[in-house]
């Protein structure tokens, strides 16, 4: 058997010493680098007492076939101890586009749960309070439409929008970077963003508006100090946009939240975590000037890594997620999704859900790593690894801010090419051996075939039959009015969210109100970059 | 010296996940193959055009949303409307058994599923490919 490695590195490539001492962290000044936990740069975590008083948000992502399909899943989650909601969206309902389209063919419903109208987010929470659970989803070009849905849902449970909370992706930035379900150009897909910020501000005080992501920055490849610095400095475009419109920082970066990937590697998931916490807490403080300790936290949420699944094996998947996820907590995540271990095939099954959950669960209560906040700090490693993490990261952002912010950098190829050529080198080093992956390149059985979940294609007639009907029962000629009114307001420069919420209100469609809106701003066409 | 091999890569339907299929482009390239590579979203008759104008011997498509029974019989029935009969078409991504099967049967050259590696592909499009 094979035991010695040739080269000693992360799985980003980090060389890594034979040894770690006092020596290698000599630099490491504890207040200007560290400080305590819950104080600033916030290094262990953002809170004092970190998981002892109070545990992670355990949110599983999910959503499939029809919204009454998906909120009875979301009712056996919920059932099981799960804390919170996550909504996964289909790929039409992701583009804009309605299960009758004819693009949409196929896609119905497979990736995630279908939602057309207002009447689909109803269905999708029935019986399901909104006061009372925080819900996050899984969406971006169209994140404005989906989330007038939701406030339409609120006003008609009678849920006053000032108690909602929860969070939106709403991350346009890294979908041209990394996962390209864009549909807008850049700039006006910004605005879009933006007015969310300001109208989140405005009406929904606990309501993150935002979450700006690195997990799809690191699936699609990139490495660890990649998916830190492109997130970042895709945060650091984002306030500037908010500043831009008139907003002041402490107004909205306190709902400013993050989204990162929990990935193989244990020590360099940790230290990109607290890396993140001190380059954001230097970042508002030094360059926005931002007084609120709050707008200087960085909150995150964390997923383990999808890539990293195989579909060899699937039961190892378990183990995978298990160590992932403990990599999170102890890098001070405040919300945690684990894969499960169907996934390298398909959406999960309740079985497969439940034992992912039960894997939070373990953690949380068993292990015995929530007792006592940033447990690791002061390992001469992972210092030193925080350290060149951070370095790295910053440098990243510098070259951007040279390039003159992110969306220059996009429309240059610059975020898209650095990840393609991680990826590729990645891939190669896989296929030399000299990264093992265990039941796929080593270590190899035959595998027992796993039951999944089936999704068929009832869902595309169901969908269309209901889309259908509902276009007899509205009221069409006040369809008509919010859409034509929703242009005029694109058209301009105010605030978007009103007229969209007046035109989810009329029962538009989620495909009719994109129409209007990409009449206005265009579609986005990307050159690729191998 | 013979004609290098030209192959499409092309990423159908609306999904944008596109990580496999440029370290795929990639790896032909660098095996000798001339690549070319659509883009996203691309309907099937956007690619068998791209791959009569661009007269390849392979076709590659990435699909990872579960979409290939819509997609997949589409582009075979178009390549055989244009008597594209000889150009290959090869899947790649998440393909249950099952329909890899019936795929094959339906006249897919090759489903390549997670996991597969880089050089098992390239082997299978020189010995598909005549010289």
């Amino acid at each position: 058997m094979k035991t010695a490695q040739r080269q000693f590195t992360t799985i980003s490539g980090v060389p890594i010493e034979p040894v770690y001492g006092p020596e290698q962290v000599q630099e490491l000044d504890r207040s200007r680098d560290l400080g305590e936990p819950g104080e600033f740069p916030y290094t262990r975590g953002i809170h004092r007492d970190m998981y002892r008083g109070k545990l992670w948000t355990m949110r599983q992502f999910s959503g499939f076939a029809v919204p009454e399909e998906t909120n009875r899943r979301y009712r056996y989650l919920l059932e099981q101890g799960q804390t919170g909601l996550s909504v996964a969206f289909d790929l039409p309902t992701l583009m804009g586009y309605d299960a009758d389209h004819a693009l949409s063919e196929g896609e119905v419903g497979k990736c995630g749960v279908s939602i057309c109208s207002l009447e689909d987010m109803e269905t999708l929470f029935q019986s399901i309070p909104l006061g009372d659970v925080t819900v996050s989803m899984t969406i971006n070009s169209p994140a404005a439409v989906l989330w007038a849905m939701y406030l339409a849902v609120a006003e008609k449970q009678g849920v006053a929008w000032t108690r909602l909370s929860g969070t939106l992706q709403n991350d346009i930035l890294k979908e041209y970077i990394a996962q390209k379900e864009y549909i807008f150009p850049p700039r006006p897909s910004m605005r879009l963003v933006t007015d969310t910020i300001e109208f989140g501000a405005r009406h929904t005080p606990r309501f993150n508006p935002i979450s700006i992501s690195g997990y799809h920055i690191r699936e699609a490849g990139s490495t660890a100090v990649q998916e830190l610095a492109f997130t970042l400095r895709d945060g650091i475009e984002y306030v500037d946009w908010a500043l831009e419109r008139g907003l002041a920082t402490d107004e909205f970066a306190p709902r400013l939240s993050f989204f990162f990937n929990a990935h193989s590697d244990f020590f360099e998931e940790i230290a990109k975590y607290r890396a993140a916490r001190k380059i954001w807490a230097y970042v508002m403080r030094d360059r926005y000037g931002a007084r609120n300790d709050r707008s200087q936290m960085l909150r995150f949420h964390a997923q383990t890594a999808g890539c990293s699944l195989t579909w060899q094996q699937p039961y190892n998947n378990v183990v995978r997620t298990a160590l992932q996820a403990m990599a999170a907590v102890l890098g001070g995540a405040q919300s945690l999704h684990t894969n499960s271990l169907d996934e390298a095939y398909a959406l999960p099954s309740e079985h497969a859900v439940t034992i992912a959950l039960r894997t939070q669960q373990v953690l949380a209560y068993e292990t015995g790593v929530t007792q006592t906040p940033d447990p690791l700090g002061g390992s001469y490693f992972l210092e030193k690894l925080t350290l060149e993490t951070e370095q790295a990261a910053n440098d990243y952002i510098q070259r951007i801010d040279g390039m003159g912010g992110m969306i220059k950098a996009i429309e240059a190829g610059f975020p898209q090419r650095e990840i393609a050529t991680a990826s590729y080198r990645y891939q190669r080093e896989v296929e030399a051996e000299e990264r093992v992956i265990v039941g796929v390149n080593r270590f190899q059985s035959d595998d027992q075939p796993i039951e999944l979940l089936q999704i068929g294609e009832t869902a595309a007639r169901k969908q269309s039959e209901k889309l259908a009907a509902l276009k007899k029962r509205r009221i069409n000629r006040r369809v008509e009015q919010s859409l034509d009114a929703l242009r005029r307001s694109a058209e301009g420069s105010e605030n978007t969210m009103p007229a969209i919420l007046d035109a989810v209100r009329a029962y538009a469609t989620l495909g009719e109100i994109c129409d209007a809106l990409r009449a206005v701003f265009g579609t986005y066409q990307e050159t690729s970059h191998l | 010296m013979p004609r290098p091999i030209r192959v499409l890569v092309a990423k159908p339907g609306l999904d944008g996940h596109d990580r496999g299929a440029k370290v795929i482009a990639r790896a032909l390239r660098d095996a000798g193959m001339e690549v070319i590579y659509t883009g996203l979203r691309q309907t099937p008759e956007m690619i068998v055009n791209a791959a009569l104008q661009e007269d390849v011997q392979v076709i590659g498509l990435s699909i990872l949303s579960g979409a290939h029974n819509a997609i997949v019989p589409r582009v075979l029935e178009l390549l055989r409307e244009k008597d594209m009969g000889d150009v290959k078409l090869i899947v790649g991504g998440i393909v249950p058994d099952e329909d890899a099967d019936a795929l094959r049967r339906q006249g897919v050259a090759a489903v390549f599923q997670p996991g597969a590696s880089l050089d098992s592909i390239v082997t299978f499009i020189r010995s598909a490919v005549p010289a």
